[in-house]
C-alpha cells in the first residue's frame, strides 16, 4: 500500500512541473505612445468595455465623439508595428487588443466591422 | 470695449470673413452653401436641423454615375460581381414616361423618411432615426433579420452577405448586418457635404443640393420654395428627406 502511495506521489511530482510549463505565458502588454492623460479618472484595464459601450451609444445616437473617445483614438496610440513598420491588424496576434484577449480567451467581434488599424500614424510623425 | 476703438471694425471683419468661409468651393465657379457649422462631435445632434437632399433630375443624365462611384469609394463597398447580393447604397434609375416618351435619370438612395417604415418594423431597435433626421442602422444590435429591407418601399437597404475587409474607420460594416446610405453622417458631423453630392458637383452635372430643410435660408429650402420638389411615393405619407425636381 505504501509503495502505491509512493508511486502516486512520484507521478504527481513528475506531472506538476510539466503542467506549469504548458501554462499560457503572461501577456507582454505593448507600450503605447501619445498622451496617457486621456485616461485620467478611468480605470481602463477594468472598465474599458463599459467605456466603449457607453461611447458607442453616445456616438451612434447623439453624434458625440471627440478624437480621444473614438476607437480610432485608442488605435492611434496603442497600435503595434509589424516587421514592415506598419500597424498590425486584428488578424495579427500582436495587435494590442488581442494580446490580452487571447490570454483570457475572450473573443471580441469589434473588428468584424471596425477598422483595427489607425488612420493616423503617430510613430511616423503624423498628427493626431 | 470703450478703450479699444478697433474692436468694432475687427468684429465686422471677422463676421465678413466667417460669411465668406461659410461657402465651400468645390470647383471653380461652384460654391456650396447651406451647411451648418461643424459640431465636431462635442455637442449632441439636435432636432432643430433636418438634413435633406434635393435632386434636380433635369440636370442628371443617364450616362453619369459619379454619385454611385463616389459612394462606393467613400464607404469601400466591395462587390463580388453578384448584382443580386452586392451592397448598393445608391443606384441610378432611368425613367420613361409611356405616353410622352420623355426620359429622365435620377439617383435613388435611402430617402431618410420622417416616418421610416424600417424603424417601425425593426424587432431589436437597430433601425433608428437620429434627431437630425438621418435614418441609420445600429449594427451593434442588428441581428440581420432583413425585415427593414422588406418594409422599405425604396429598396434602399442592403444586407452584407460576405466578410468585409479594409473597412474605412468612419464607416464600419460587417457580415450579417443590414446597411444603407448614412447621408455620409461622418462628413456631415464635421460640416462637409455627403460624398455623392460633392462628386455630383465635381465630376457630374451639379444636380444635387444638400442642406437643412428646417433652415429657410439654406440653399435647399430656397430651391424648394422657388421650384417645389416631389417625394417618391409621396402617397405613403413617409415624408422623405430626399426630394426630386423634374421627374
Amino acid at each position: 500500500m505504501m509503495r502505491l502511495v509512493f508511486v502516486f506521489t512520484l507521478l504527481m511530482l513528475a506531472a506538476g512541473p510539466a503542467q506549469a510549463g504548458e501554462m499560457v505565458p503572461f501577456p507582454t502588454i505593448p507600450k503605447a505612445i501619445g498622451n496617457a492623460d486621456v485616461h485620467a479618472g478611468v480605470d481602463i484595464r477594468r472598465n474599458h468595455m463599459k467605456q466603449l459601450l457607453h461611447q458607442r451609444d453616445e456616438t451612434m445616437y447623439k453624434g458625440l465623439s471627440t478624437d480621444n473617445e473614438r476607437l480610432q483614438g485608442c488605435l492611434t496610440c496603442h497600435a503595434v508595428r509589424g516587421e514592415d513598420g506598419h500597424a498590425v491588424s486584428y488578424q495579427d496576434p500582436k495587435h494590442f487588443c488581442r494580446v490580452c484577449h487571447d490570454y483570457v480567451a475572450v473573443r471580441v467581434d469589434c473588428f468584424e466591422c471596425h477598422a483595427s488599424t489607425p488612420d493616423t500614424d503617430l510613430a511616423a510623425g503624423g498628427q493626431q | 470695449m470703450s478703450n479699444c476703438p478697433t474692436s468694432t471694425s475687427r468684429r465686422k471683419f471677422l463676421n465678413a470673413a466667417s460669411v465668406l468661409g461659410a461657402g465651400i468651393v468645390v470647383a471653380p465657379g461652384i460654391t456650396l452653401h447651406g451647411i451648418s457649422p461643424a459640431r465636431a462631435g462635442s455637442t449632441a445632434v439636435s432636432s432643430k436641423i433636418r438634413w435633406g437632399l434635393l435632386v434636380d433630375a433635369s440636370k442628371c443624365t443617364p450616362d453619369c454615375s459619379a454619385c454611385v462611384t463616389a459612394c462606393k469609394t467613400e464607404h469601400n463597398l466591395q462587390g463580388h460581381d453578384r448584382a443580386a447580393t452586392d451592397p448598393q447604397w445608391i443606384r441610378k434609375v432611368d425613367l420613361r414616361d409611356r405616353k410622352s416618351g420623355r426620359t429622365s435619370s435620377l439617383p435613388v438612395m435611402c430617402q431618410h423618411c420622417d416616418e421610416p417604415p424600417c424603424v417601425d418594423v425593426c424587432p431589436t431597435g437597430a433601425s433608428f432615426k437620429r434627431a437630425d433626421g438621418i435614418v441609420l442602422v445600429d449594427k451593434h444590435i442588428c441581428i440581420g433579420c432583413r425585415y427593414c429591407m422588406m418594409a422599405c418601399p425604396y429598396k434602399a437597404r442592403s444586407f452584407v452577405h460576405e466578410v468585409t475587409i479594409n473597412q474605412k474607420s468612419y464607416s464600419p460594416r460587417g457580415k450579417g448586418t443590414v446597411e444603407s446610405c448614412t447621408f455620409c453622417v461622418h462628413r456631415i458631423d464635421v460640416g462637409r457635404q455627403p460624398a455623392c453630392v460633392e462628386a455630383c458637383h465635381k465630376d457630374g452635372n451639379g444636380a444635387m443640393t444638400f442642406g437643412d430643410l428646417k433652415d429657410p435660408e439654406s440653399d435647399i429650402s430656397k430651391k424648394l420654395v422657388a421650384h417645389g420638389g416631389s417625394r417618391i411615393r409621396g402617397d405613403l405619407g413617409l415624408d422623405p428627406g430626399v426630394r426630386y425636381q423634374g421627374v
